[in-house]
This record gives structure tokens, C-alpha cells and sequence, in this order.
């Protein structure tokens, strides 16, 4: 930079300076260009996030509404079963109430169009209706009954009306059914009880998260109860006790770099060791837990370790002073306070655990379970399972229960990191 | 006895162990003038006692638990009469699954035969006498046990050492599941990929240009050669793990570099949670948005100005999956980042430079190897991120460097060969335990140089 060595001095410096001032504007845009680029990485995910987020809610939020529609259901002599309700023929019931709201329908063609505007599910509503308070011959049931999935996406704006008929789903016959639904105000959007209360369906409209949910709930509850514990000992040991050593060190590279093994390498390992060698039950919460609880174990050791590091050392000295043992040290003092620190690990990792789908992928949790289950040897699906599930179906309902699966999900992920930043926040302790 | 029974019976059984031990302890210490006469607290004489209760008698029950299935099942395939037995074994594995989910109450597969039905009440009568006999041994040893430590309580009993090598044992096992994980990692997956490589000679597959996994049912089927060649699949994991890379390691880098440099606290307030929130959202939340959203909007694009794009492209799954790695390519290198000396900066300020100058020449060169490490281990999350790919890449294995058409992963692959119907003696299967042993020695590779140049880094400062 500096060519000018030459013999006079004092001009030299007032040269030095000047070309450091030429150089200072394009050495300021840059700086600014610079600073620019940081700005714009951030935005970009940023924008992302937002674009993410507001385009699963725009595609999810409309789930939580279904169609219904109002359908009277006359209740003759002789229909519904006396000595035994249950075993009534309830679809015929409902096929008949529908045929005497449109009297004009005769062809059978044209019938089975007109019956498939209604969900199969809306004998079973019938069915539960009946059985929980039974009818007298001859009274007429308004029911709130479920449209099938093609109506509700009509209804919800997914389906145009104005486009050819072959390019929709319902044909214009359908259409005109529907318009004297609307007409009579007997077709509406009501909160959506199924999605909440029924597990996995082929019908999108009978389809819940609800066993999804509770799958979760058992899986997570494997997991939970294996790697804290677990998780706990193993940091305890290699923290407070362990000599540092060849075997020691072994043990340390295994579980950094467990962290860093792809999650489906995990779904290998329990397909051929738990389900092929121990003969345990496919798509189950148990095999899915202790796949889970491996997958995690890392990062809750690690975790641990950094909460039980945050001790000082001069608690440890001070109960060795007062002639506790090494194990009474780590018992009743440096565990207690380490312990909000390996919490807020733990949730951290279970947050993790809930959001995992391949190595559940492997152990065969992608079955079809209608089934919610009821323990942990019972097949079951999982929340993000079902995500991947739903997302592959081809039905465009499909795509709001999908992103609503996904809200559902999000929701509990955030409650549990929330509860992680409280329980930081509460009892993080400065020394 | 259902387990559930047996192991809550085994938990009242140690509390009561463990109140004995305790009392005798204190009725011990009060004959000899007070606790101080004792070897050690009176709790300890407890714990021992619950501890000889309940460690035997459970190992034996987990012991139990493990080989259940299989011993019951072999049982009970030996008493199968004649005639099942001559079957052939994909035919008798049949039967045996058949015979079991009749026991358990499930549907079966086939009409139900009268040799089957008589097969499931052996069977749960073979499932009930071993449930009882585990039952009685299991309890018989907790009484043992616990009878045993508690005739043998003393005042010098040295209870609290005893009861402290116990614990250290279990933490020293608690702490070397690590490493049984990885060896059950490397067994089972080795184990598979032999049995594959029996089948397909290793070059074949290591070196191999065609990938079509499908293996014949019928000899004469059409396109049943199963073609087993996993350079394609390298090819489109490498690369969609590229497009992923190109994303996330300069804006991974850039929002590090601004959040610990220059940003203020408020904004870091706002941006670190927000990176948070990236990282914790699922994988399959990432491929639904990428197969619903980002993809139709590049084949849209693309479209518009004359291209054909697929509508799986390798560029939809690796743009979604370079935002995924973001967060992590920020977090790693702002501990990188933060873990260069400030000496270093005010040196670099005092001698005229700006902020900017400051980061490039002397930041980034003295953090440069934590950050490579750091990038090397968002490429090995990259290679083994599976709920993206599976989603929005395709399953055809093209061999192409053109990110606008589909390519396949190791992953997708892996997914789609062992979901399903599995037979564990087809190449079939067993390809995707192959991909599995590449997937995870090319991981390990990386993570052990990624962790080893971070961990060197670091020392170099501290």
C-alpha cells in the first residue's frame, strides 16, 4: 500500500493518509454491503418461516370446520330393531330419509350420486343418536349428519363451481342438490369433533387425529421413562466419576457422534434387533419408544452433563468437608441443583423425539390404524406418522387435515419448548 | 401373571425390603446405644435389602421379557403335526404368524383350519405356563434375596459401601449403552449387508450405474432383473446434499457471522429464538411444505420461462432441506465464531480496519477450522435427512447433475425398500441394510473428522 518510501518525511504522512481516505468510501460501502448481506440472510429465514407457517395455516385452519348437513330422519314402526338397536339398518334409514328429501330421485344412478353427497359415517351418528336415547315410531329425528368430503370441499371453496363438470369431482346434477341444501339452510360449517375425537379413517371426513395422539402419548411416555433416568446415570458417571481413561474417552466419541447418525440409521437398528431378533410387535409405542429413547439419549446426556458442569466446584467441597461420600455428594447436592438444567435437556430432547418420523418408518408404525390405541403393545401411529400418511393421500381433503395434523403437532412442540425456556428461566441459577 | 402385575408386585416387595432392612438397622442400633454404633445410616441397611430384593429378580424378568417370543414360538412350531412342518418355511412362517395373531385375537390372513385353531390354544397354553413359571422364579428370587441380606444385617455391616458399588454399577452401565448402540448398529446392519453381498458381489453394487431394485415373484416376469448399481442413488444424495449446502452454508454463515458481530440485543432477542423455531420444526413438516408448496412453485417458475421442470425435483427437496440445515450451520458456527479471542478483533480495530475487513481477514481465517467442521456436520445431516427426500424427491434413480429433474437418496431408497411387505431373504430387502452400512460409514466418516477439527479448534483458544 505504502510506495512511497521516499525521502521526504514529512509530506510522507499527510500521502499515507490520503490514500487511506481515497480508499475509505469503497472500503465504507463495503462494510455496508456487508452488513447488508447479514441483515438479508436473516430475513430470508425469516420470510421463510412466515411463508411456512401462514402457508400450513391457510391450507389447515379451514379443517376445524366441517360440513354438515340437516337431515330428518323419520323413525316408522319396525325400523329400528326392538329387541336388538344395534343391529337396526341404519345406513337403509338414512339412504330412506334422504330419498324423501328429494322425492324427484328415482333412476338408481342417479340415487347412488345422491347418497354419496352424504359420509358413510352418518348411519354410525344415527346409530349412536338412537342408542343413546331411543326413538318412538313414528317421531322424526333432525340430525346434523357429516357430508362426505367432495361436499365439504365444495363448501369450503376448494372445489369451483364455475369450472367445466368434467373437471370436477361433483357433477352439476350434484350441484343442484346441493344449491336446494343451501336454499333450505340445511347444509352449514360446524366445529369439526372428529378431527379431534376419532383416529385415521379413508374417509377424510371421519378421519381424527385423536389415536395419532394418543399414540404419541404412550410412545413418548416409553421414551421418557427409559432415556431420563438412563440419560441421568450415564452423565452423573461421566462427570463426576469417571477416570479419565482409554475406555472413558470410547464411551465420550460413541455418544457424540450417536448424536450425529442419521435418525433412520436408528430405524435400521430396532428393525433388525427388537423386532427380527427379539420377536417384539411390530408398529407398537414400545419398540417405537426404545428406538426413540436411543435416538435422544445423546442429547440428554449431553445436555445433562452441561447442567451438572454448571455446579460449582465448591459445593462438591464443601460436602466433602462435612464427610459426605462421593456418591452422598452427587445424591443430595449436586444432583438437586443440576436437576432443572437436565429437565429442560430432557424436554428439549422429547420435544425432538415427538417430531420424529423415519426410524418410526422402519419399525413399521405406517400402518393403516383405525383403532385408537388403548397401551403400549397395541399398534398405533404416531402425530408425524400420520402427517406423512395423510400427505400422501391423494384426496384433496387430505391437504387441510394434513396442515391442521401439522398445527396440532406445532402446538404441542411449542408448549413443550415453552415449558422449557420457563423451567430455564425459573430455576437457572448464577454462581 | 401379566408382567405389568409382576413388576408392580416386585416394586411392593422392595419397599417392603426396604422398610425390614431399615427396622432391623434401627432395632439393631437401639440395643447397641444409638445410630453411631452402625457401620452406616439405617436407610442404606434398607436400600441393600431393596436392592438384593429386586436387581436379581428383575434382570432375570427382563431376561425373560427378551427371549419370550421366540422361545414360546420355536416351542410351539416343534409340536406342529406332520404335514405343517413339511411345508415350505415362507409357507410355515405363514402358519406361525397366522397361528399367533389367532391367539392374540387379531384377523388372520387365511380361513382358519382346524390344525390352527388347536396350534393357538397350544400356544397359549405354552405362553400361559411360561408366564407362571417366570412368575414363580421371579419372586422366589426377590424373597430369596431379600430374606438373605436381611438375616445377614449387622452393626458392622458395611452397608452404604455395598449399596454405593451397586450404584456405580448401574451408572457404568447406564453410561456404556452408548456404546452398545453403536455396536448393535454395526452388528445388525453388517449382518444384513453381508447377506446382500452374497447375493450381489460388492463391486456390482459400489460400482454399478443402474438401479431398479424390483426383484421377479414370477421367473419369467417382465423387467425382473433387479439391477443393484448405487452410483445413481450416490449421485442424486450427493446432489441434493449440494443444492442443500449452496443454501445453508452462506446464509447459515451470514446470520452467525451478523447475529454475533454486529447485531444489538434486541435483535438477537428476536433472530436466535426465531432460528430456534427453524430447527425444531419436524422433517415432515418440512417435506409436506416442500412437495405441496415449494415444488409446484418451481415447476410453475419454470414453466413460465420455458423450462421443464420436474415435478419432484432435486431442487424443491434441497431448497427446503438447505433452509432446515440453516439453524444449524448458524448455531455451530456462532460457537465458533464466539469462541475467537477478542484480542484478536481489538488487533485488527487498532490497526484501521473495518468491521467487515476485520471478519473476513482475521474472524473467518482463525475460525475457519471449527467452521469447516461445523459445515461438515450440517453435510452429513444433509446425506442422512430422510422425511424431506421421501416427500418431495423422486424414486426413480436418474443418473444427472441437473437439479431440475428428479434424483433419488440413499434415504428415500432405504424408506421405500423396507416399508411394506418385508421378506429378509430377498435382495430386495436386504438392499437397503447395503445402503444403510454406506449411509452410515460415509456419516461416521464425516462426523469423526467434523468433531475431531472442532474439538482441536477449540482447544487451540481455550
Amino acid at each position: 500500500m505504502n510506495n512511497s518510501s521516499t525521502k521526504n518525511g514529512s509530506r510522507n504522512a499527510g500521502r499515507t493518509i490520503d490514500i487511506v481516505n481515497k480508499g475509505l468510501k469503497r472500503r465504507y460501502r463495503k462494510e455496508k454491503r456487508f452488513r447488508l448481506y447479514g441483515i438479508l440472510s436473516i430475513a430470508a429465514s425469516a420470510a421463510f418461516l412466515a411463508f411456512l407457517l401462514t402457508s400450513i395455516v391457510m391450507n389447515g385452519y379451514s379443517a376445524f370446520l366441517q360440513t354438515c348437513i340437516r337431515l330428518d330422519v323419520p323413525i316408522e314402526a319396525g325400523m329400528i330393531d326392538e329387541s336388538n338397536p344395534k343391529r337396526s339398518d341404519f345406513q337403509g334409514i338414512i339412504k330412506s330419509a334422504i330419498r324423501e328429501y328429494y322425492p324427484d330421485v328415482t333412476e338408481r344412478r342417479e340415487k347412488r350420486e345422491l347418497y354419496s353427497l352424504f359420509s358413510s359415517g352418518a348411519a354410525y351418528q344415527l346409530r349412536n343418536n338412537v342408542l343413546d336415547n331411543p326413538p318412538e315410531a313414528g317421531a322424526t329425528l333432525s340430525l346434523w349428519v357429516l357430508a362426505d368430503d367432495d361436499v365439504d370441499m365444495l363448501m369450503k371453496g376448494h372445489m369451483k363451481r364455475d369450472v367445466p363438470e368434467s373437471e370436477r369431482r361433483l357433477n352439476d346434477r350434484q350441484l343442484r342438490w346441493i344449491e336446494k341444501l343451501e336454499n333450505d339452510d340445511r347444509i352449514e360449517k360446524r366445529f369439526n369433533t372428529t378431527f379431534f375425537t376419532s383416529g385415521d379413517s379413508r374417509e377424510p371426513e371421519l378421519a381424527g387425529i385423536w389415536g395419532a395422539v394418543r399414540g404419541s402419548f404412550y410412545t413418548m411416555l416409553v421414551t421418557l421413562a427409559l432415556s431420563f433416568p438412563i440419560g441421568i446415570a450415564a452423565a452423573v458417571y461421566l462427570e463426576e466419576f469417571a477416570p479419565k481413561n482409554l475406555a472413558t474417552d470410547f464411551i465420550e466419541v460413541n455418544i457424540n457422534n450417536l448424536a450425529a447418525v442419521p435418525s433412520i440409521v436408528f430405524g435400521l437398528l430396532g428393525l433388525a434387533v427388537f423386532l427380527n431378533f427379539f420377536g417384539m410387535p411390530r408398529s407398537t409405542p414400545l419398540v417405537g419408544g426404545i428406538v426413540l429413547m436411543l435416538m435422544t439419549l445423546p442429547t440428554i446426556i449431553i445436555a445433562s452433563r452441561a447442567a451438572l458442569k454448571a455446579v460449582p466446584p465448591s459445593i462438591r467441597e464443601a460436602a466433602l468437608g462435612v464427610g459426605s461420600s462421593k456418591l452422598q455428594v452427587v445424591s443430595s447436592h449436586v444432583l438437586p441443583l443440576a436437576l432443572p438444567g437436565m429437565l429442560t435437556g430432557t424436554i428439549i430432547g422429547m420435544a425432538q423425539a415427538l417430531g420424529e418420523t423415519a426410524p418410526l418408518l422402519m419399525i413399521g408404525m405406517v400402518a393403516f390404524i383405525v383403532d385408537i390405541p388403548g397401551g403400549f403393545t397395541d399398534p398405533a401411529a404416531v402425530m408425524p406418522v400420520q402427517i406423512y400418511l395423510w400427505a400422501d393421500s391423494p384426496e384433496r381433503a387430505f391437504v387441510e387435515k394434513t396442515s391442521a395434523a401439522i398445527m396440532v403437532l406445532l402446538g404441542f412442540l411449542i408448549a413443550m419448548n415453552a415449558l422449557a425456556v420457563v423451567m430455564r428461566k425459573k430455576f437457572e441459577r448464577r454462581w | 401373571m401379566s408382567p405389568l402385575l409382576l413388576l408392580l408386585l416386585l416394586l411392593v416387595l422392595s419397599v417392603a425390603g426396604y422398610i425390614m432392612g431399615q427396622q432391623k438397622a434401627l432395632g439393631l442400633a437401639r440395643k447397641t446405644g444409638g445410630t453411631r454404633n452402625l457401620h452406616s445410616l439405617p436407610v442404606y441397611y434398607g436400600a441393600l435389602t431393596a436392592l438384593w430384593c429386586c436387581l436379581p429378580a428383575f434382570f432375570m424378568f427382563l431376561f425373560w421379557i427378551a427371549f419370550e417370543q421366540s422361545i414360546i414360538t420355536g416351542l410351539m412350531a416343534a409340536d406342529l403335526p406332520e404335514e405343517a412342518l413339511a411345508l415350505p418355511a415362507a409357507r410355515l412362517n405363514v402358519l406361525i404368524n397366522d397361528i399367533q395373531s389367532l391367539a392374540g385375537g387379531n384377523i388372520v390372513s387365511g380361513e382358519v383350519t382346524p390344525l390352527m385353531q388347536k396350534a393357538a390354544s397350544h400356544y397359549l397354553s405354552l405362553k400361559g405356563i411360561g408366564q407362571m413359571i417366570t412368575s414363580v422364579i421371579v419372586l422366589v428370587a426377590a424373597v430369596t434375596g431379600m430374606l438373605l441380606v436381611h438375616g445377614r444385617i449387622r452393626p458392622d455391616m458395611r452397608a452404604r459401601n455395598q449399596v454405593e458399588n451397586a450404584f456405580m454399577g448401574l451408572l457404568v452401565v447406564c453410561s456404556t449403552i452408548a456404546i452398545f448402540t453403536t455396536i448393535g448398529i454395526v452388528l445388525s446392519i453388517l449382518y444384513e449387508a453381508v447377506r446382500f453381498f452374497q447375493q450381489i458381489p460388492v463391486t456390482d453394487f459400489l460400482f454399478g450405474l443402474e438401479w431398479s431394485p424390483q426383484m421377479a415373484i414370477r421367473e419369467d416376469q417382465v423387467g425382473s432383473s433387479g439391477a443393484f448399481g448405487a452410483v445413481p442413488v450416490f449421485v442424486g444424495t450427493i446432489l441434493i446434499s449440494a443444492i442443500a449446502m449452496f443454501v445453508a452454508a452462506p446464509v447459515g454463515l451470514l446470520s452467525a457471522i451478523y447475529l454475533s458481530e454486529y447485531a444489538d440485543r434486541r435483535l438477537r432477542a428476536v433472530a436466535k429464538p426465531l432460528l430456534e423455531i427453524l430447527a425444531g420444526i419436524p422433517t415432515v413438516v418440512y417435506g409436506f411444505f416442500a412437495a405441496l408448496v415449494v415444488a409446484p412453485l418451481i415447476r410453475n417458475s419454470g414453466a413460465q420461462i420455458g423450462l421443464d421442470v420436474s415435478s419432484e425435483s432435486a431442487l424443491a427437496a434441497g431448497l427446503v432441506m438447505g433452509i432446515m440445515i440453516i439453524p444449524f450451520v448458524s448455531s455451530l458456527s456462532d460457537d465458533v465464531i464466539n469462541a475467537v479471542p477478542q484480542s484478536l478483533r481489538d488487533g485488527a480495530y487498532s490497526v484501521g480496519a473495518t468491521r467487515s475487513e476485520t471478519i473476513k481477514h482475521v474472524l473467518v481465517p482463525a475460525a475457519l477450522p471449527g467452521i469447516v467442521g461445523g459445515l461438515l456436520l450440517a453435510v452429513s445431516r444433509a446425506i442422512g435427512e430422510t422425511m424431506i427426500v421421501v416427500m418431495a424427491a423422486g424414486l426413480s434413480a436418474n443418473m444427472t447433475a441437473n437439479p431440475l429433474q428428479a434424483v433419488t437418496t440413499v434415504t428415500v431408497q432405504i424408506v421405500t425398500l423396507l416399508v411394506g411387505d418385508q421378506e429378509f431373504d430377498s435382495p430386495k430387502t436386504l438392499a437397503a441394510f447395503a445402503l444403510g452400512l454406506v449411509l452410515f460409514i460415509g456419516t461416521l466418516f464425516l462426523n469423526i473428522i467434523a468433531l475431531t477439527v472442532v474439538r482441536k479448534y477449540r482447544e487451540r483458544y481455550e
